[in-house]
């Protein structure tokens, strides 16, 4: 059996979740409403993360366009794609929702601008 | 000297809203002052996303969520002056500006809305002991160079106080390169938000020092390194607890204070609790015409409050200028017991929109299972059950204004303990 100490962030309270997977069976305990079971069991299986961060753009005084994945992807690819977004160099406009890299890393998601530079 | 209806001082999230709604209202003689090269205030650098849940209900980013209001603005044709720095207010009302366009100006509003923000409370104000080397930094002027200019102030960092600026920057930090050996807190627990410790320390191992202090930097041109020490009950740092870090960057997050230097030259009376101007339930402060809202009034946690509240000022706005205006004394709020302090602090209860009066207040500590319990003139009308209170999350209560729908008296909210069965 394996366990595991997690912190809910559903809601504010923080509710300190024992998660155990025994077999394929996983069971949380700890939880003070059903939506911590949910979170519990994803941290444990999948855990994802929004990743935000900036690229370089060539303009004399806006030198970083803030991005965003369109979605989240695997906590454990988090920093195989900060290094593809900071491979990218961009000129300006940029409008916010451009796509600035398509399927990063074939998560199926999308790192797109997260505001307008015109 | 040219008059406006309305004249905003500060174009981030709490001007920007005050703006919209007070132009969707039918006022339009607007005019927005923002210093800055851009509008969107601080939430250009908080790339980070998770705001926007109430607002929008969906998480954007800080600049995603400053689009959606820059866009409004843009689109009614609001007219602003950026790269402005406002230099005085007056109780009249009359604002001395100055660009590099217009030179120095003075110009008047019928109203005026401070919308300021809040600034960080720097190692002065803490009083950090040891040397005063570069790399002793606040956390948002780090993510300042970072998210703006592209700089990482430090590669081996250390963090002073827990505040989610500081959570949020060991993250940033930490997928940008840098090595965070660690967050201090003086308090016994965190200023920032639970979700901000889980995914901002926990999800890269960055430990949390809780009843800790950094009690001397070290270093003469560069700081190299720190000693943290831990505290007792009373603060006061327990010998043979020192442990000693190298780092070349301190970054402070330490709290935020109100930014009201402007408030106090136009004789706004200010409160010692929120370090913001005194306002009653439309925002107006203690000078007539004049009112405040977002961080510049109270430190919020959530930008999304922000808003809300300064649409309530730009209903005000222009319910002033139509002449619509309460003759009762109305009530003062109070903080109780376990309450640190409460907005706004006047009402006029038969003013508020709606069937309910809200107010905004902060725990002085963190509590579970609690009630939170509201008093008129001392005699109790309304409790609120508590699962959670904490400092760094700021509650929300709506009363029913029938219950206190009095022309003058103290309103006070406190924290009731559980009562040992």
């Amino acid at each position: 059996m394996k366990e595991w100490d997690v912190i809910c962030i559903v809601c504010p309270r923080g509710c300190r979740l024992k998660v155990s997977k025994d077999k394929d069976e996983i069971s949380v305990t700890g939880n003070q409403c059903i939506r911590g079971v949910a979170y519990g069991v994803k941290e444990v299986t999948n855990p994802t993360r929004v990743v935000t961060s900036t690229v370089k753009v060539n303009h004399p005084v806006h030198r970083r366009m803030p991005v965003v994945t369109k979605g989240s992807v695997p906590k454990d690819r988090i920093f195989d794609v900060m290094k593809e977004i900071n491979k990218i160099q961009l000129d300006l406009p940029i409008y916010v929702g451009d796509i600035i890299i398509e399927n990063v890393l074939n998560t199926g998601v999308n790192v797109v601008a997260s505001r307008t530079i015109e | 000297m040219r008059e406006y209806d309305v004249i905003i001082i500060g174009g981030g999230p709490a001007g920007l809203a005050a703006a919209v709604e007070i132009y969707k209202e039918g006022v339009t003689d607007i005019l927005i002052i923002e210093r800055d090269i851009q509008l969107g205030g601080i939430l250009q650098q908080c790339i980070h996303n998770g705001f926007g849940l109430h607002e929008f209900k969906e998480e954007l980013t800080g600049p995603e969520y400053a689009q959606r209001f820059i866009d409004q603005i843009r689109e009614l044709k609001i007219p602003y002056k950026l790269n402005t720095t406002v230099l005085d207010i007056t109780k009249d009302k009359e604002i001395h500006i100055i660009n590099s366009i217009d030179g120095y100006k003075m110009i008047k509003g019928k109203t005026i809305v401070l919308a300021m923000g809040c600034r960080e409370r720097t190692s002065g104000a803490i009083s950090l002991p040891g040397t005063r080397p570069a790399g002793v930094i606040t956390a948002g002027t780090a993510q300042y160079y970072l998210n703006m200019k592209g700089y990482l102030v430090g590669k081996k960092v250390f963090i002073l106080g827990s505040g989610d600026i500081g959570l949020i920057m060991a993250r940033r930090m930490t997928l940008e390169g840098a090595l965070v050996l660690g967050v201090a807190e003086l308090l016994p627990f965190s200023g920032g938000l639970t979700r901000n410790i889980v995914q901002c320390l926990h999800d890269f191992d960055i430990p949390l020092y809780l009843s800790h202090t950094v009690v001397e930097v070290k270093g003469k041109d560069r700081i190299e390194g720190i000693t943290l020490m831990e505290v007792d009950r009373n603060k006061q740092p327990i010998p043979g607890t020192e442990q000693e870090f190298e780092c070349d960057a301190l970054l402070l997050s330490v709290g935020l204070i109100p930014d009201n230097e402007l408030s106090e030259n136009a004789e706004i009376a200010i409160h010692r609790r929120t370090n913001g101007p005194i306002v009653n339930e439309q925002m107006e402060t203690s000078v007539e015409g004049i009112f405040a809202c977002g961080n510049v009034l109270h430190v919020h946690d959530l930008v999304d409050f922000v808003s809300a509240e300064s649409r309530r000022a730009g209903r005000g706005v222009v319910r002033y200028l139509k002449g619509e205006k309460s003759h009762c004394i109305g009530i003062e709020t109070m903080n109780g017991s376990g309450v640190s302090y409460i907005v706004p602090q006047r009402m006029h209860v038969d003013e508020i929109e709606g069937k309910y009066a809200e107010v905004f207040l902060r725990s002085t500590d963190v509590y579970h299972d609690v009630t939170l319990v509201v008093k008129l003139d001392g005699k109790e009308v309304k409790r609120f059950k508590k699962p959670h209170l904490a400092p760094a999350e700021m509650e929300h209560l709506k009363i029913d204004k029938e219950l206190i729908n009095v022309a003058s008296g103290t309103l006070s909210v406190e924290v009731e303990l559980k009562e040992a069965n």
